[in-house]
């Protein structure tokens, strides 16, 4: 099963399994990783499941949809390498993918 | 129940329980403020939800309008912006049109791109470094106002509390002279007043009082378009590219926008939670026994209250929804106080459940590019209140009828009477 690592804004990094399918903002979610908010539950509708993803998985985690760029310009401190994770299946290629969360998500 | 002698109030439960099954269902109208005000909404949403989630209402003092009931068919508006509009210009945000001369535009009520600008010049407010900030003002504040209130005597928990803590955040967050920070409750309390509740009688009316408003904004607002850094909101739109050059009628809307959606909304929340408290004591019990419970209550207290009963929109096209045709140029209102009670969604929906699963699961604050802005601001108000208010309050009791506000938009409570028995 894919693992990914979820890096807190003060450095706590958590390692989980996520199962194929699922969402990175899921797998945060379902095994409480603290940091990544999910107020809609994975609609792209509200941008509290902000992450920033590391350069080494960038060009494998996709790009943002039309909805997905809208919802997150709203989000606090955007770079060129933040995605909603519930944008963000997980796959076999995703197996060690690392994100880290942003200070504060609304 | 508290809000009146028993018998009267499940009377009147009653009663709107029987009218809602017997009438027929074209002859719903769920925009009559009555049914906020006497809380005898929920029956009548009930049955729309199981039979009619997309209801058409073909005449009513508003008019023609959609009626959007369950959870699912609100997100699917309210994340659609390019088929439902917020434009003031169409009739904005709110079910009632006003004459063309009062549609005031503000980013809430415009489509992107403008909207998008707009929203962003003030989304630093709530920044997480801002928000840090304000967090050790609002506990003291908080504090302030606890330690002032009488024991063993009755009080309005509204005057006292909810409106004195959410006006001075107001005041604060836009830098506004403390002393005169209650004609920002009144100007906000005129702009959303419904014509027929004895507040104000006419748009005319209305527009002439908040000229006040404008006026005094304006002239904080000057004295701010340059110099250092400053962080209220005044600043941030006298200075960003996308406000600094608004006329009278967007400056006041954008004014109006910030002052009712960050002051009345979480007055609302602070007087709704103690209420639900009081309708689920069990609840409460469970409160006092965990304290850490209040970060899954906050939420919960703003999706049971739901401080805004709907938001409206326009069709920019012919569309389906729920089975039904909307035409371009229709009016859709998503009533949030009803997808909030959708069993669908929400287990036991109609219950205040502090410890439930996914809490921010709600639509209160809305989704999509229009979520509001203030929703984590509003939060940490109350969650900061709850924790000062268990530091010092065994119980707060209401103790006589509660009285809700005339309105079909503002979900608001104006009187609480209640005891606070004892100190901690």
């Amino acid at each position: 099963m894919p693992s990914i690592t979820y890096i807190e804004h003060d450095g706590t990094a958590h390692t989980v399994e996520v199962p194929v399918g699922q969402s990175v903002m899921e797998g945060a979610i379902n095994n409480s990783v603290p940091g990544i908010d999910a107020d809609c539950g994975g609609a792209c509708a509200c941008a509290t499941c902000h992450v920033y993803v590391d350069a080494a998985w960038e060009h494998l985690t996709g790009t943002r949809s039309d909805a997905e760029a809208s919802m997150i310009s709203f989000a606090n401190g955007v770079e060129a390498n933040s995605r909603l994770s519930c944008q963000i299946p997980v796959t076999e290629q995703l197996d060690g993918l690392v994100v880290r969360m942003p200070a504060g998500q609304h | 129940m508290n809000d009146a002698p028993v018998d009267l109030r499940s009377q009147a439960q009653q009663k709107a329980a029987e009218a809602a099954a017997a009438t027929p269902l074209d002859k719903f109208d769920v925009s009559q403020p009555a049914l906020y005000q006497d809380d005898t909404w929920r029956p009548w949403f009930a049955r729309l939800r199981a039979e009619a989630p997309v209801h058409y209402c073909p005449e009513s003092r508003f008019g023609a309008f959609w009626s959007v009931t369950k959870y699912k068919d609100i997100m699917a508006v309210d994340t659609n912006h390019k088929a439902f509009s917020s434009d003031s210009q169409l009739g904005g945000i709110t079910i009632r049109d006003v004459p063309m001369s009062f549609r005031r535009p503000s980013f809430i009520a415009m489509d992107p791109p403008l909207h998008d600008d707009q929203r962003r010049a003030v989304s630093p407010i709530v920044a997480p470094t801002n928000l840090v900030h304000l967090e050790k003002l609002i506990r003291e504040r908080s504090a302030k106002i606890l330690d002032t209130l009488p024991i063993g005597e009755e009080f309005n928990w509204v005057e006292k509390v909810s409106v004195e803590l959410t006006t001075q955040m107001l005041a604060t967050l836009f830098d506004f002279p403390f002393e005169d920070r209650h004609l920002l409750t009144y100007w906000s309390d005129i702009a959303t007043a419904d014509v027929l509740s004895g507040k104000v009688s006419s748009e005319e009316e209305r527009n002439e009082i908040l000229q006040q408003c404008v006026k005094y904004m304006r002239t904080l607002s000057a004295q701010r378009a340059n110099g250092p850094p400053r962080f209220d909101l005044l600043s941030m739109m006298a200075r960003d590219p996308s406000t600094r050059d608004m006329d009278d009628r967007m400056f006041l809307g954008n004014c109006i926008l910030l002052i009712v959606g960050g002051n009345d909304t979480t007055r609302n929340s602070i007087s709704g939670g103690l209420l639900a408290l009081n309708k689920y004591p069990e609840q409460y019990d469970k409160l006092r026994a965990n304290h850490a419970l209040i970060d899954n209550m906050v939420p919960e207290i703003v999706r049971w209250q739901t401080p805004l009963s709907h938001m409206r929109r326009t069709a920019l096209e012919d569309i389906e929804l729920g089975g039904k045709q909307i035409k371009k140029g229709d009016k859709v209102v998503m009533w949030y106080i009803s997808g909030n009670r959708d069993e669908e969604m929400i287990e036991n929906a109609d219950d205040f459940i502090i410890d439930r699963a996914r809490p921010r699961q709600h639509l209160s604050f809305g989704f999509g590019i229009h979520r509001c802005v203030g929703n984590r601001l509003a939060e940490m108000q109350l969650k900061i209140l709850w924790e000062e208010i268990l530091a010092r309050f065994p119980t707060i009791k209401i103790v006589g009828p509660v009285k809700r506000v005339f309105s079909n938009f503002v979900h608001g409570i104006d009187e609480v009477p209640v005891i606070i028995p004892s100190r901690i």
